[in-house]
């Protein structure tokens, strides 16, 4: 520590020059923070899916609906707890851009099916009592503003109304939280029985189910069951774990991810290689004080400690700073205001983070202080 | 005063060639500059051909004479539907072009098929449309490239180029799981680059109890007589009580397709891009000083010898836009050679279905990513061009 001192006052000599490194990489790691939040929305759920739970869709596509008389055949199989159905609404609230999921559901069913979703016990009540009733995530009331109590149209694409009409109206009563910081509260669910007996066509059929096992150890043996159950007819199943489910939809997205990733990594690597040549240069600068440094008595360890701590305290000035400020920035809010289901700094990332940091640092550093411990007094002070 | 003008240019001139020759004894923080720039332009390029990309497959799918026929309220073929007796009366609109079997007017079916990818193994919503003889009449680029059209009423199929490309099991002569049933794959076709090569065709009218859609389709697409007869033929299915439908041109309809992905890859990349830039600026803005300090002996002696302070001034802004003009023309042109005509696919949330694309580097996407390098050497150059001409003399002839 004692040295501490004359490494600050190396770094402080270029007061520029230091300033303008520390910002580069500081920008280098603020992006890497950022990205792994907007990843980690891309991707969320998958992380969450329940172990015992399981999701049975048609197996030509998910666009084919199921009948509602699935749920009770399901439910006899054994292994199966329960089963819930949810169907996708697709409408419209204002303008197409402000997209989020609505879905149908069996309200009691579906509250003790996901359990991460928390709805107070007094609204959990409403929302039994009101047909029309709806319950919105935490996330998209905020986004738009809305309170308990409000009425909140929305134009069917998909689902008409028996009177051709296409505008849903519900009351929205309750407004859920979630157990986690990564539950996706961004969902608008409303009660199925009001859906049935309000829509047009498709009476009787379900978009998909959601199973609980009652041992998730024996989840392969469990959905094989349920498919064989309905194999043959006209609506054949394919069932998975939720979170198979859910990583399909980040897989559909596909080889896009993987590249704006792997093109960050790049990126990230050019900063910290250009940043990297800077130190170098700056302690190429001072071969003659190095060797100054050595006639006094310095041994070549501590001449190496000295020229890679002050790589170490570039980095971690640069790299924590980057961090912090990622992180600020990231709970400020979602940059697409509400379209990404969760958005936080994942504490797995930053770890990595703080590992890039350190790692940055020591190979940034490493070289020029080989270079110096190996200095020759004689050569370095005739140059 | 004329002589005055040659002089100072005599000078910038003097002072850059100066500069220049002396450049390789900075190699390493040149290097270093150009590095980091380099990389900043070959990411945003690279970014913003994938936006470029889904929107030419998105625009070259339109054709100007074309309009589509949508449920009104449906944002897409996937949410539309409309009935067999509804299409009939599509069909007699005015404004539709006609050959001697009739109007041209094509009424389409479009659903999804689960199959998996064929770079990662795993399920994508493959689209597959339901097609009646005049899909190919109403389609100019349509063509078939390999193989043959499927037979009418038989469960043949015929796939996109990009389709066959991306999804596993779609090769000519291979089948198309369907449920319990396979379809043969009897031919690829092209459709200029257009969205059609994402998709698998086959007979609407084996589709149809497929899916169980009775006698019903999703949209119908129709070719006009001009641009100018969509404003009839809008009307006149507007107005007529005994439909409920939201004609479109092709190119508004496919343009509200793209938007939310154009915009969102865009805005990404656009975000990124700028982030890298701010720490490439930073990366140059400290080659730039180094090489002003590594010089400041020379430059105070120019200086001493009479030479102004605006050819000082321009001789390091050419230095630092010159190592970004190598920096960002090596970023662009790496883009180009690895990203384009890269072909992906994606998952289009609009439509629930994948799109696939090739990586498009535009040239304006090149100049747009030189530009950049320029500004960045620019802002790099300029505090330390300002600080080399504004260093008294005296201080700096006795530094070192």
């Amino acid at each position: 520590m004692k040295y501490f001192y004359l490494v600050w006052s190396n770094l402080r000599r270029r007061k520029l020059r230091s300033l303008l490194t520390v910002l580069s990489i500081l920008v280098a790691f603020m992006l890497f923070g950022y990205l792994s939040a907007i990843r980690q929305g891309f991707n969320q759920g998958v992380s969450v899916a329940g172990a015992n739970r399981l999701v049975v869709r048609h197996k030509v596509s998910l666009i084919q609906l199921l009948p509602e008389s699935y749920q009770a055949r399901m439910e006899r199989i054994p292994g199966v707890n329960s089963a819930v159905h949810a169907t996708w609404f697709g409408g419209v609230y204002q303008k197409p851009s402000n997209f989020f999921a609505q879905m149908p559901v069996q309200p009691e069913q579906y509250l003790d099916m996901y359990p991460e979703y928390v709805l107070p016990a007094e609204q959990r009540a409403a929302w039994l009592a009101t047909r029309s009733g709806a319950i919105a995530g935490k996330v998209l009331a905020d986004r738009f503003g809305w309170k308990i109590g409000d009425r909140i149209p929305i134009n069917a694409t998909i689902w008409f109304k028996k009177d051709g009409g296409a505008t849903w109206e519900f009351d929205l009563v309750g407004i859920y939280t979630g157990a986690e910081k990564n539950t996706d509260t961004s969902g608008f669910f409303f009660r199925y029985d009001f859906f049935e007996e309000t829509r047009q066509r498709g009476s009787g059929l379900v978009g998909w189910y959601t199973v609980r096992i009652s041992d998730p150890a024996h989840a392969a043996e469990t959905a094989a069951a349920i498919d064989k159950e309905f194999a043959n007819s006209p609506a054949e199943t394919k069932t998975e774990p939720e979170g198979a489910f859910i990583q399909g939809f980040a897989n559909q997205v596909g080889n896009i991810g993987q590249i704006m990733m792997s093109i960050v990594a790049a990126v990230f690597f050019t900063i910290l290689l250009v940043a990297g040549n800077t130190m170098a240069y700056s302690v190429r600068e001072r071969t003659n004080e190095l060797a100054v440094l050595k006639a006094m008595g310095f041994s070549d360890h501590k001449v190496l400690g000295l020229v890679l701590g002050e790589s170490m305290l570039l980095t971690c000035l640069g790299g924590g700073l980057g961090l912090v400020l990622a992180w600020l920035l990231i709970s400020l809010g979602d940059p697409t205001r509400g379209s990404l289901p969760v958005f936080f700094f994942p504490v797995r990332e930053m770890i990595i983070g703080v590992g890039l940091v350190l790692g940055m640092g020591l190979i940034a550093g490493i070289l020029p202080a080989l270079r110096a411990q190996h200095l020759q007094i004689a050569d370095a002070l005739r140059r | 005063m004329m002589s005055g003008l040659i002089a100072w240019f005599t000078q910038v001139a003097a002072v850059t060639r100066f500069n220049l020759l002396t450049l390789p004894q900075r190699v390493g923080s040149s290097v270093s500059a150009i590095f980091g720039i380099t990389g900043v332009v070959a990411v945003m390029v690279g970014v913003l051909s994938i936006a470029q990309g889904i929107l030419h497959t998105m625009q070259s799918s339109a054709s100007p004479l074309n309009a589509i026929v949508l449920r009104s309220g449906a944002n897409t073929e996937m949410m539309s539907g409309l009935d067999g007796e509804s299409v009939k009366i599509i069909a007699q609109a005015p404004g539709i072009a006609r050959n001697e079997k009739g109007a041209l007017a094509s009424p389409e079916l479009f659903v999804i098929l689960n199959l998996p990818k064929r770079s990662t193994g795993t399920e994508a919503n493959v689209p597959l449309r339901g097609v009646r003889e005049n899909a190919v009449t109403v389609r100019d680029a349509f063509r078939i490239s390999s193989g043959r059209m499927f037979e009418w009423g038989t469960n043949e199929a015929i796939v996109g180029r990009g389709a066959s490309l991306e999804f596993s099991g779609l090769e000519l002569g291979s089948s198309v799981p369907v449920g319990s049933e396979k379809w043969p794959v009897v031919g690829i076709f092209d459709a200029a680059g257009g969205l059609a090569e994402s998709e698998i065709w086959v007979d609407a009218a084996v589709l149809q109890p497929a899916f169980r859609r009775g006698n019903s389709y999703q949209a119908v697409y129709a070719k006009l007589e001009s641009r100018d007869a969509f404003t009839a033929f809008k009307d006149a299915l507007t107005a007529d009580p005994k439909l409920n439908v939201k004609p479109l041109r092709e190119a508004e309809y496919y343009d509200s397709q793209a938007t939310t992905l154009y915009n969102l890859i865009t805005g990404l990349g656009t975000l990124i891009a700028v982030i890298m830039g701010l720490g490439a600026t930073f990366g140059a803005l400290n080659t730039m000083y180094t090489s002003v300090a590594a010089r400041g002996r020379e430059i105070a002696t120019l200086r001493a010898l009479g030479f102004r302070t605006v050819p000082v001034i321009l001789s390091v802004l050419f230095e630092s836009l010159l190592l970004a003009l190598i920096g960002g023309i090596i970023g662009a042109g790496l883009a180009w050679w690895a990203f384009d005509g890269f072909r992906a696919a994606t998952l289009n949330w609009a439509s629930f279905s994948q799109i696939a694309f090739a990586f498009e580097v535009t040239p304006a996407l090149l100049v747009q990513g030189i530009t950049f390098a320029l500004l960045i050497g620019l802002v790099g150059g300029l505090l330390p061009a300002i600080r080399a001409a504004r260093q008294p003399v005296a201080t700096a002839l006795r530094e070192l």
